[in-house]
């Protein structure tokens, strides 16, 4: 994979395939038919999410809406022993991972910080600090190399793992030094910016001069661009970068280009600085609607599998809604809970207080 | 029993820890083929390989951050900051990351990784090599803040540490590094007293101090010095600075009514200022005098030419005795 001007695109905005010299879909329909499937469904629980934030229901909601294509693709190419490490908006990602979307809510309706169990699903909670969990992925990727559960030859052992991110974080110091970790040990971490042009009001020409990929070279690392909104594209880039680095080849730096359609979360108002002409062209971009026509060309999306779909979505929304609205709110004693390994006596004293005016109210 | 220097304890504490559990790794900046710049994993390389002996990239937090990652795949990382001037890059992952992940995963998830480094002044060194920084990581729930005054405490909270299922910030006296003392290595971890447990160095009953890491040496000369005009100090070494050991203080700040709390840090918001409002409510009827602290002044590190005068020394803390007693 070298470095190159090009944008890998298998399937372009009207839905039609084309042709790329480096890639080539090795999808079967009914695989392309379960990505439309997860990217409907995605897209359902960002517009349900985002409604119950509007309701009072959560707190805030980061939406991911143009996004589907770069999470869907990328995540459908990691394994069963692959890991994750993402942001607070790859809710496409968690998805595949197997999290379900309530577990999402809770994260943002405040009754948790972390709404799944991350060895569980080989898919850590959402990270807030831009970043950040860059180095984390690349850490994790480090022991896998020291544990040799890579370039071992075995499909079902060799693991890698997905770092996300997003245009922004290419300018934090965590996201760097974590090339220069996963360059410098040679780590089985695929690196997957999703620029999606925006870092809340700030466009990518702030964060950089030349392409984010092209980034990777001065590491020492393949840096490739592909179409973000192009499910078959990410598929087929990430699983590739995932193989090498399986296979002891090193780190990857995708960067793929989307767009952040929505705001950037449900506090953010986006028609203070996007323009408008800029967020039609990215909607005739849209990244289900050109999978959609081309399953429609072939045959293999009909009106029936269409309505299966949307209603699967629709009684996806309602459960979403009725049991985010039952999420329990925590014992507020539970936040003395597990700040140490074990009990302390400073916190156990200071649980004693809240205990005192819990049940004094209790007694009112 | 071996009389070995801190330094000399350290690494075979480490040594040690690597031959019990597999998962322990080094990483930091010098570690391997140098040793580390005082030498503290001198060998460790040869013993244990590159693979367990990481040098790493000069990239505070970039050592921290991917330690996170090792730990979470099942590593217990120990990793070295080089100078205490030097952690602040890392200090985000540290005290955002690496404090709270036990507490944000309810417990799933749970990061065993040591954070060795040399701290304090004395050595009369440039800017950024002589700080102390151990009231930051105190003030951060989630995270243990250790240090060690002697080579026994050396070789074993070390061990300790590393044992630990919660991060540790291990702090190590750098003016003390080649101070030696005794060590009883024939001991085991079950066996020796808990990490977080304050020591009663010397039994007095006029006036406490407590003091730790590199300050210790400087509380015990005041003791010999006290006594000669009969007044008695008991030494307190605290060695755990997160979480604080109060029922010891308690108990000897009762006994003896006074008590003087030494450090190298500076005094506004240190960890002085937390144990004396303990104290002072823990033990309001017992205090014949307030408590009083001898620290390091609310000013940056100065320059090495003038250090001694910021730094606690015995005439200080006897005066700050002679106050106590005055009231």
């Amino acid at each position: 994979m070298d470095q190159s001007d090009s944008v890998v695109q298998l399937l372009d905005s009207n839905g039609s395939f084309t042709n790329d010299s480096l890639f080539t879909s090795t999808l079967k329909e009914s695989e392309l038919i379960d990505f439309y499937r997860d990217m409907v469904l995605v897209r359902a629980i960002d517009e349900q999410a985002t409604a119950l934030q509007r309701q009072g229901e959560l707190g805030l909601w980061a939406p991911l809406l143009g996004q589907e294509a770069a999470q869907i693709g990328s995540a459908r190419a990691m394994k069963k022993q692959d890991f994750a490490f993402s942001t607070y908006r790859e809710h496409g990602v968690a998805w595949c991972r197997g999290v379900d979307p309530v577990d999402m809510l809770s994260f943002w309706r405040g009754t948790k910080h972390q709404g799944w169990d991350a060895n569980q699903y080989r898919s850590y909670g959402y990270q807030i600090i831009i970043g950040a969990h860059a180095l984390h992925a690349t850490g994790y990727a480090m022991g896998a190399y020291l544990s040799r559960n890579t370039e071992t030859g075995d499909a079902g052992i060799d693991q890698a793992v997905m770092a996300y991110f997003g245009d922004g974080a290419m300018s934090e110091g965590d996201v760097n030094e974590a090339f220069v970790f996963a360059a410098s040990y040679q780590a089985p971490v695929v690196f997957f910016c999703q620029n999606n042009q925006w870092a809340i009001s700030e466009p990518t020409k702030r964060q950089s001069r030349v392409p984010l990929a092209y980034r990777a070279a001065g590491f020492g690392i393949p840096g490739i661009r592909v179409d973000g909104n192009d499910v078959i594209a990410c598929y087929e880039v990430t699983r590739q970068a995932l193989d090498r680095a399986r296979s002891g080849q090193g780190p990857t730096l995708i960067e793929a280009i989307t767009y952040r359609m929505g705001a950037h979360t449900t506090s953010d108002d986006p028609t203070k600085y996007q323009v408008f002409s800029e967020v039609e062209l990215w909607r005739d971009r849209d990244p289900i609607e050109r999978l959609k026509v081309y399953l429609r060309a072939k045959g293999v999306l009909n009106n029936e599998l269409e309505s299966e779909i949307s209603n699967e979505a629709a009684t996806l929304s309602e459960r979403m809604r009725d049991e985010c609205r039952k999420l329990p709110d925590p014992n507020p004693l539970s936040m003395f809970d597990h700040v140490y390994s074990e009990s302390d006596l400073n916190i156990d004293e200071q649980k004693r207080e809240v205990e005192t005016i819990l049940s004094r109210s209790q007694d009112n | 029993m071996p009389q070995l220097s801190i330094v000399h304890a350290l690494n075979q504490g480490l040594h040690r820890a690597m031959d019990a559990d597999s998962k322990v790794l080094l990483m930091g900046e010098d570690i391997g083929k140098l040793g580390g710049v005082f030498r503290v994993t001198e060998g460790l390389q040869k013993s244990f390989g590159d693979e367990r002996v990481i040098d790493s990239p000069l990239a505070e937090s970039g050592i921290v951050g991917t330690a996170i990652g090792l730990a979470l795949y099942g590593f217990r990382p120990v990793v070295e900051i080089q100078f205490d001037g030097f952690v602040f890059p890392a200090f985000d992952q540290i005290v955002v990351q690496l404090a709270r992940m036990r507490f944000r995963s309810a417990g799933a998830l749970s990061l065993p990784i040591t954070i060795r480094m040399p701290y304090g002044g004395g050595i009369g060194s440039v800017e950024h090599h002589s700080e102390s920084p151990e009231g930051y990581f105190a003030a951060t729930p989630g995270l243990r803040v250790v240090t060690c005054s002697n080579s026994h405490d050396a070789y074993w909270m070390i061990q300790q540490s590393i044992a630990s299922d919660d991060p540790v910030i291990f702090l190590e006296p750098k003016r003390r590094y080649w101070q030696k003392s005794e060590v009883n290595t024939d001991s085991h971890l079950n066996n020796i007293s808990a990490l977080h447990e304050a020591r009663v160095l010397t039994e007095g009953s006029d006036c406490t101090i407590i003091g730790y890491g590199p300050t210790i040496a400087t509380c015990l000369q005041s003791a010999r010095l006290a006594a000669e005009d009969g007044v008695s100090l008991e030494v307190i070494d605290l060695r755990s600075l997160s979480p604080i050991d109060m029922p010891v203080l308690i108990k000897s700040a009762n006994k003896t009514g006074r008590v003087v709390i030494v450090h190298e840090a500076s005094r506004s918001g240190g960890v002085g200022a937390e144990i004396a409002t303990r104290l002072t409510q823990e033990c309001f009827y017992k205090l014949e005098a307030p408590v009083m602290r001898v620290t390091g002044y609310d000013v940056p590190y100065p320059p090495s030419r003038i250090e001694d005068d910021y730094l606690p020394d015995a005439e200080r803390i006897l005066d700050a005795v002679e106050k106590c007693m005055g009231y």
